[in-house]
């Protein structure tokens, strides 16, 4: 499948069309979306209206941007006007926004095209999208095995080459995990460095939307492109967005890249193997690879557990059947939300909201909610003080290759150790992202993740593109 | 070992976040629940008194808009995707007690 | 009774403290919404820049500590507050640490003046209307996100004519600001009380929240109300339970609304989709300087100009500067004019028609207290022309050539008064012996046999020149 630089560059070209490039898109669409469950909703009526301006405006001669006619895959938490977006959830089920998130204004801006949304854990909690209302999204290189999650059905969308790039949301791993397990790029950006204006809330303070790709610079392209400061949103970094697809050959020449023990520990051998050979491959490309132990890193799963559902119990408060989505209906209205709430969220869901709200409530709020915001800061400075002795990290993304459904579905604990080397970026808001480095067992893709501070996805890419290359992509 | 929080906990927190459990909800995730604080302990037993909680992580302060007005929403659009819409506002069930 | 006072009051901004909807009362239901105050999925906050110098110009005007300050959310389940939590200021407050002084001297502590949204609305249909056996309730969000100021005393009142007074007072200032109207019956100022009794020297006794006083009248009497049942219950025995009652003012009476046993658990942590407030030095420096007088100051000016004052021209002070009418009497003294009948005028005959001040110019005041003063009208003569003012606005001198003001002539006043005299001699004689109170007898005789066109000063004059 051609990347999404080559689509626009043809688009644009007129070596083809946007309408021609959709109609492909929804071939590949059709073929396995049953199979797979990728897609919960398509806009094809509205998808053929974008990809006609699009068509319209090449003909004028206009030039219409980076991803010129390229189609893109939404993941289902992100608000589109008027159509269906229900965050996997039964609670949101048939609620048509009447408003879009920035970053789709800003992907229609420069010529993508939203094919349609796409499945995910209910409200982005899981990881191995198991926990959406809708049916599990299987992994098409391997459709016993799960995705990953919560962005299972961006990265399926990607991989499955049914369009070349997704947007997924990453609050503690939910891009770069699935990415790893179906062999992709996923870059979870600098917290505030794209709008969250549009994004159906989990963790406040955690989320943010980032690409899926097949290459590095389709996801440095699709970046900067929703990149930048938006006045919707409070936390969004007050800057314009980088100059990242510029900088991708950069190369990694005298770069210090820290591979983390607490980072890969404790993963499958091929895992662990695979990272000390990206290693030697960055070595090669002329880094230096520093040995670094971050102990604090260990205390992030805890922390993220405690903040994670916190703010999630608080962000979901507002589906009570009276604006909007589901309502059971019962004889007052305290009974009618906990009808409508108890029907509507699924058992993940209600588990972190109940966890959220024993968090925070009086009596506990200084034990846990209250502590696990000190060990956020207790995980800044330690990231700080471990970029004193490296521009960048490097360790595994995920413990293992792509697992079998319902493997991890009896203990939620276990399903919450995939995320142990992710967390840590989350809560630091720092930057990180995912590249298909080796394969694992049934050879499944394995990903390595590369972990910088704030605001270096330029160096982040660069490296990543090293690794691309070393694999021979 | 016995979990760090009863069936009670559950229950009032489950009233809390107004969701209705069965009897083997409460008793499930009183359990699973218990798993994932006790996993915590080796944070709360932590003394980080000398730490302040983070903000924003890259200390953003003094976040404001104009006082101008914007165009609102389409009232019919907006009800339209209610459950229950009389007389150009919201439809509840009948509200018992005031708000706090 | 101690008594501790929590006012809401609505911000004057144009929109919305979170979002850009306009900030308007009385507008056609869920018209002035959006997808941040409505709550919907995947919207933030932002804050309005107007609302925090409002907010500040609050603090400033209490005496309150200007500190930097986060926002929380207060989290409970309602359906007329869109999120099912409240954005507002918990152990960070914008302000902090002020007070109030009540015109009678008595200082009342301000803990905190801090900002919050405002909720939606519920009506309910269906049973009587009210919300006790209504069928159905419905839910305008046209306020919800309207930005507030909740203004939070220390439990320093002990009565319920102070906290009548302190709600007048703050109201006052609040209004001075230009960061309120004070609008009680629109709701845009709201009180609620905190009552508890207890005997002198004894610690405070359990307090019960009062809500839904919506006027100074109400206030004062659920809090008289309240006070008494809370003693007639201890006395009896009993003991009062911390709990929210509710006024009715038909029936005069409080009335269970929730017992806080059960408290909510509002389970409160920062926002995280806001960042902190900490207004730079430099525009607090700028809200200082420009914050207009306030009504404690304004009403000690005006008395400066008054020589001799006494009690009852310092209550008729209250009410010009309440009323916002001094420069009218301003004007008076700036002219060299009598300075106490501008303000038993203004007071009274301008007080009781406040629609109709804009026919009335300052000059025609100034002019027509210069002829009341000067006696070529009368107080009764005077009051007349102002209401013809009032109601058609023109010209003094030409409204009482109109109506026959002439001046009777001193002659006709003499015969007059010796008539009267001829008349009354016991009164006369009573008078003459030092009763001074009796010349009010014969000036009162004077006005009925002129129609009220006497000069009750020429009337006495005359009488002193017969002593």
């Amino acid at each position: 499948m051609k990347s999404a630089v080559e689509i626009a560059k043809d688009v644009q070209s007129g070596a083809t069309t946007a309408s021609a490039e959709l109609a492909k898109a929804y071939d590949a669409i059709r073929a396995r979306n049953e199979e797979l469950n990728v897609f919960l909703h398509l806009d094809v009526e509205g998808a053929e209206k974008i990809a006609a301006d699009v068509d319209a405006r090449v003909a004028r001669g206009e030039n219409v941007g980076p991803l010129a006619g390229v189609p893109i895959a939404i993941k289902d938490n992100l608000c589109q006007i008027g159509i269906p977006t229900t965050c996997s959830s039964k609670i949101l089920d048939g609620w048509k926004p009447p408003y879009n998130a920035t970053v789709i204004d800003r992907l229609v801006a420069a010529g993508a095209v939203p094919v349609g949304k796409t499945n995910l854990d209910e409200f982005a909690m899981g990881s191995s999208t198991e926990n959406s209302a809708f049916g599990p999204t299987r992994n098409p290189l391997d459709p016993s095995r799960v995705p990953g999650g919560s962005s299972g059905g961006s990265a399926a969308a990607v991989a499955a080459d049914m369009t070349p790039l997704s947007l997924g949301s990453d609050t503690g791993g939910s891009i770069r995990q699935p990415a790893a397990l179906c062999g992709l790029v996923g870059m979870k950006p600098t917290y505030g460095l794209v709008s969250r204006y549009g994004l159906i809330a989990f963790a406040s303070s955690l989320d943010q939307i980032g690409p899926f790709s097949k290459t590095v610079l389709d996801s440095a392209v699709l970046l900067e492109t929703i990149a930048g400061y938006d006045p919707m949103d409070s936390t969004s970094l007050n800057e314009p967005a980088p100059s990242l697809s510029a900088h991708v050959n950069d190369g990694v020449a005298g770069k210090r890249i820290g591979l983390v023990k607490e980072l890969y520990e404790g993963a499958d051998e091929s895992v662990v193997a695979s990272v000390m050979a990206a290693c030697e491959a960055l070595k090669a490309a002329g880094a230096t690879i520093v040995e670094l132990s971050i102990p604090e890193l260990q205390l992030g799963l805890s922390a993220y557990y405690l903040i994670a559902p916190a703010e999630a119990s608080s962000n979901l408060a507002r589906f009570d059947g009276v604006r909007f989505g589901l309502r059971v209906d019962a004889d007052d209205v305290t009974a009618m939300m906990e009808a409508t709430r108890t029907a509507g969220f699924g058992a993940e869901v209600k588990r972190r909201i109940m966890l959220g709200t024993y968090a925070l409530s009086a009596g506990y709020f200084d034990a846990y909610y209250g502590q696990a915001l000190k060990v956020r800061t207790l995980l800044i400075n330690a990231f700080k003080k471990a970029y004193e002795q490296a521009d960048l990290l490097i360790g595994a993304t995920t413990p293992s290759v792509a697992f079998k459904f319902g493997e991890k579905t009896d203990n939620p604990m276990t399903m919450y150790l995939n995320d142990v080397f992710t967390i840590p970026t989350n809560l630091a808001g720092d930057p990180a992202l995912s590249v298909p480095f080796g394969t694992g067992e049934e050879n499944l893709p394995i990903g390595i993740q590369l972990l910088g501070p704030g605001r270096s996805e330029a160096q982040l890419f660069a490296a990543a593109r090293a690794l691309e290359s070393a694999d021979g992509r | 070992m016995s979990s760090p929080l009863s069936r009670e906990d559950v229950a009032h927190v489950a009233r809390l976040a107004r969701l209705t459990l069965t009897e083997d909800e409460l008793a499930l995730f009183t359990d699973q629940l218990g798993g994932i604080l006790e996993h915590a302990n080796d944070m709360s037993s932590l003394d980080l008194s000398d730490l302040a909680p983070t903000a924003h992580p890259f200390g953003l302060i003094n976040v404001f808009r104009d006082d101008v007005v914007k165009p609102s929403l389409d009232r019919d659009g907006v009800l339209n995707e209610a459950p229950d819409a009389r007389e150009g506002r919201f439809a509840v069930p009948r509200i018992l007690g005031e708000a706090p | 009774m101690v008594v501790g006072m929590e006012v809401h009051t609505e911000l004057l901004t144009k929109s919305k403290l979170f979002c850009g909807c306009a900030n308007h009362f009385g507008s056609e239901p869920n018209t002035n919404v959006c997808p941040v105050c409505l709550g919907l999925p995947g919207s933030l906050p932002v804050l309005n820049e107007d609302a925090v110098e409002l907010a500040m110009r609050i603090g400033m005007a209490l005496h309150c500590t200007i500190a930097p300050s986060t926002f929380h959310r207060k989290n409970y389940f309602y359906p007329d507050q869109s999120k099912d939590y409240q954005i507002s200021q918990y152990d960070l407050p914008i302000n902090s640490g002020g007070y109030l002084d009540l015109p009678d001297g008595t200082r009342i502590s301000i803990e905190r003046a801090h900002m919050e949204e405002d909720t939606g609305k519920s009506t309910h249909i269906g049973g009587s209307g009210r919300l006790a056996g209504a069928d159905r309730s419905l839910v305008d969000y046209n306020r919800c996100g309207v930005p507030l100021v909740e203004i939070v005393s220390g439990p320093d009142i002990r009565s319920s004519e102070q906290a009548r007074a302190y709600a007048a007072e703050l109201r006052g200032i609040l209004i001075a600001t230009g960061a309120s109207d004070g609008r009680l019956e629109e709701g845009s100022m709201r009180f609620d009380a905190n009552v508890s009794v207890r005997r002198t020297g004894e610690p405070f006794g359990t307090r019960c929240e009062i809500k839904n006083l919506n006027s100074l009248r109400s206030l004062q009497r659920a809090i008289d109300y309240e006070a008494l049942r809370q003693i007639e219950l201890i006395e009896e025995g009993g003991t009062v339970r911390q709990e929210t009652r509710h006024w009715d003012e038909g029936r005069g009476e409080t009335s269970t609304l929730r017992v806080k046993e059960d408290a909510e658990d509002y389970r409160y942590f920062r926002e995280p989709d806001l960042v902190d407030l900490a207004p730079s030095q430099e525009w607090q420096d700028r809200v200082r300087a420009a914050l207009p007088a306030m009504p404690a100051q304004r009403r000690s000016d005006l008395e400066a100009r008054i020589a001799n004052i006494t009690p009852a021209q310092k209550d008729a002070v209250v009410v010009v500067i309440d009323l916002g009418l001094e420069n009218f009497v301003n004007a008076v003294a700036d002219a060299g004019g009598d300075v106490a009948i501008a303000v038993s005028r203004c007071a009274n005959e301008l007080a009781a028609n406040v629609e109709a001040l804009g026919n009335l110019t300052v000059d025609a005041f100034v002019a027509t207290i210069a002829m009341e003063a000067g006696g070529e009208l009368s107080a009764t003569q005077s009051k007349q022309v102002l209401a013809e003012l009032l109601t058609s606005g023109g010209d003094p001198r030409s409204i009482a050539a109109a109506k026959g003001f002439e001046q009777l002539s001193a002659d006709t006043m003499g015969s007059m008064v010796a008539e009267l005299i001829e008349k009354h001699p016991d009164e006369w004689q009573r008078y003459k012996d030092g009763d001074d109170k009796l010349s009010g007898f014969f000036v009162g005789l004077a006005m009925k046999q002129t129609q009220g066109k006497a000069n009750g000063k020429v009337v006495i004059a005359e009488l002193q020149a017969r002593k």
